[in-house]
């Protein structure tokens, strides 16, 4: 099978059905949770301190689902308007973008306090967008430094990707340095062609933490974690059961508070007759 | 789903703004309230980041009027909530925002601002 990077651009090839069937088939869910899972094990936040993410290519939300879940606030962008909309039916919590990240950012430096990107940045080596673009490492180095300024420093952004090959490695990393990220490459499973995972660690400033060493990438035997994970997500679709395609209404609010209380989450607003109430804007 | 949150971080990326192009103006916005998980240790950890002159003014564009003229001092449970209610649960939903420098109209449709330049713009 041919690398989707290579069919067409992101924003068709994810187009209204790829966006559906992605997001609903069962192994992409659970691989893309187990990377994002990695992702944020990698990004080695300071525990206990709620931190505010980017998610890159944030897709129909089965990254930011788990980032959801995990309690993180996050903004996510894409360029795929079908996956977004998937993701706005999947009610993730996070803000929402249409944006080329080859275009660069526009948020004020020291935005974030951490960046994950799974399974995108394979996208900006190959295909072209529908949108003007230019060349690949005019659009990385863009890409990359107005990344780091958003990034508050010290602080890390972590990309599962897909390289094709080394030279694609070796041209991402030296344009990420040039645009001030330290860090490199992380690879779990090296020698497992199924479990082999590719992972590129920035660092902006020391990176946070302790060492500034890179990480080790996870070796010998596979965890077999996927049933925990499966189960998890079982229940997330379990919840969202009944309610999904409408808008977040009053009802939806309701039935998601009950959730929450019911999982036993602290601080739940109480429900008011202000509750999903729509409010026009006075000027 | 912008809420003012991400719109207190945006500034206009098209090629060349890199001035007065903060924050930018909504336009025929549509605004719906939305209840979230009262967090005050993230808004702690927030605050820094926040540029309170445009919080404000957007808060207050948006028809709320609860944040103080200055940043207080004492960060009191109910400061903190009417933070927590403009930063978070004002989510807009239709409109448009306009760069102060440039013009470019960034639109707001279901929620999802289009952040996309045309050719001419990218920097
Ligand atoms: C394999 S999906 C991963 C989505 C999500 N991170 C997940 O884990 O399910 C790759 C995503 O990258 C997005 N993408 C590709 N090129 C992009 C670009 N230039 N700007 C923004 N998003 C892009 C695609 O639209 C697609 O949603
Ligand atoms: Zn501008």
């Amino acid at each position: 099978m041919s690398r989707p990077e290579l069919v067409a651009p992101p924003e068709i090839y994810y187009g209204d059905i790829e966006a559906k069937k992605y997001t609903k088939n069962t192994r992409n869910q659970q691989i893309q949770a187990d990377m994002t899972y990695r992702a944020l094990e990698l990004l080695n936040l300071p525990p206990d301190e709620p931190a505010f993410l980017l998610d890159i290519g944030c897709g129909s939300g089965l990254s930011g689902e788990i980032l959801d879940e995990e309690g993180y606030i996050w903004t996510g962008v894409d360029i795929a308007p079908s996956m977004l909309e998937v993701a706005l039916e999947r009610e993730v919590e996070g803000d929402l973008f249409l944006q080329d990240i080859g275009q660069g950012f526009g948020f004020r430096p020291g935005s974030f306090d951490g960046a994950i990107s799974i399974s995108v940045l394979q996208w900006l080596l190959n295909a072209e967008t529908s949108h003007p673009t230019s060349s690949p490492p005019h659009r990385l180095a863009r890409f990359f430094t107005t990344l780091h300024s958003s990034l508050r420093n010290p602080s890390r952004a972590v990309f599962q990707f897909y390289p094709s090959s080394d030279d694609q490695i070796q041209l991402i990393t030296s344009i990420a340095q040039k645009a001030g990220f330290g860090g490199g490459i992380v690879v779990d499973y090296p020698n497992s062609k199924k479990a082999r995972k590719v992972f590129l660690c920035l660092y902006v400033g020391g990176g946070g933490g302790s060492q500034q060493q890179l990480p080790e990438g996870l070796d010998g035997e596979e965890v077999d974690d996927s049933k925990v994970r499966f189960e998890r997500r079982r229940e997330r679709e379990t919840a969202k059961q009944g309610k999904r395609g409408n808008v977040k209404d009053k009802h939806w609010i309701l039935k998601k508070k009950e959730l929450y209380r019911k999982r036993g989450k602290e601080s739940v607003p109480r429900d008011s007759k202000f509750t999903g109430r729509k409010r026009r804007p006075v000027f | 789903m912008v809420r003012l949150i991400t719109h207190n971080l945006l500034a206009c990326h098209a090629k060349g703004c890199t001035t007065n192009n903060f924050p930018l103006e909504f336009k025929d916005v549509q605004v719906v309230l939305r209840e979230s998980e009262f967090n005050p240790e993230f808004l702690r950890g927030f605050m820094p980041k926040i540029e309170w002159p445009a919080l404000l003014g957007a808060a207050r564009e948006l028809g709320d009027t609860s944040l103080p003229d200055q940043l207080p001092e004492m960060l009191d449970d109910d400061f903190l909530k009417a933070l927590h209610h403009v930063l978070l649960e004002i989510h807009v939903e239709e409109g448009i925002m306009i760069c102060p420098n440039c013009q470019h109209n960034y639109p707001i449709l279901n929620g999802i601002p289009n952040m996309l330049l045309a050719e001419h713009e990218i920097a």
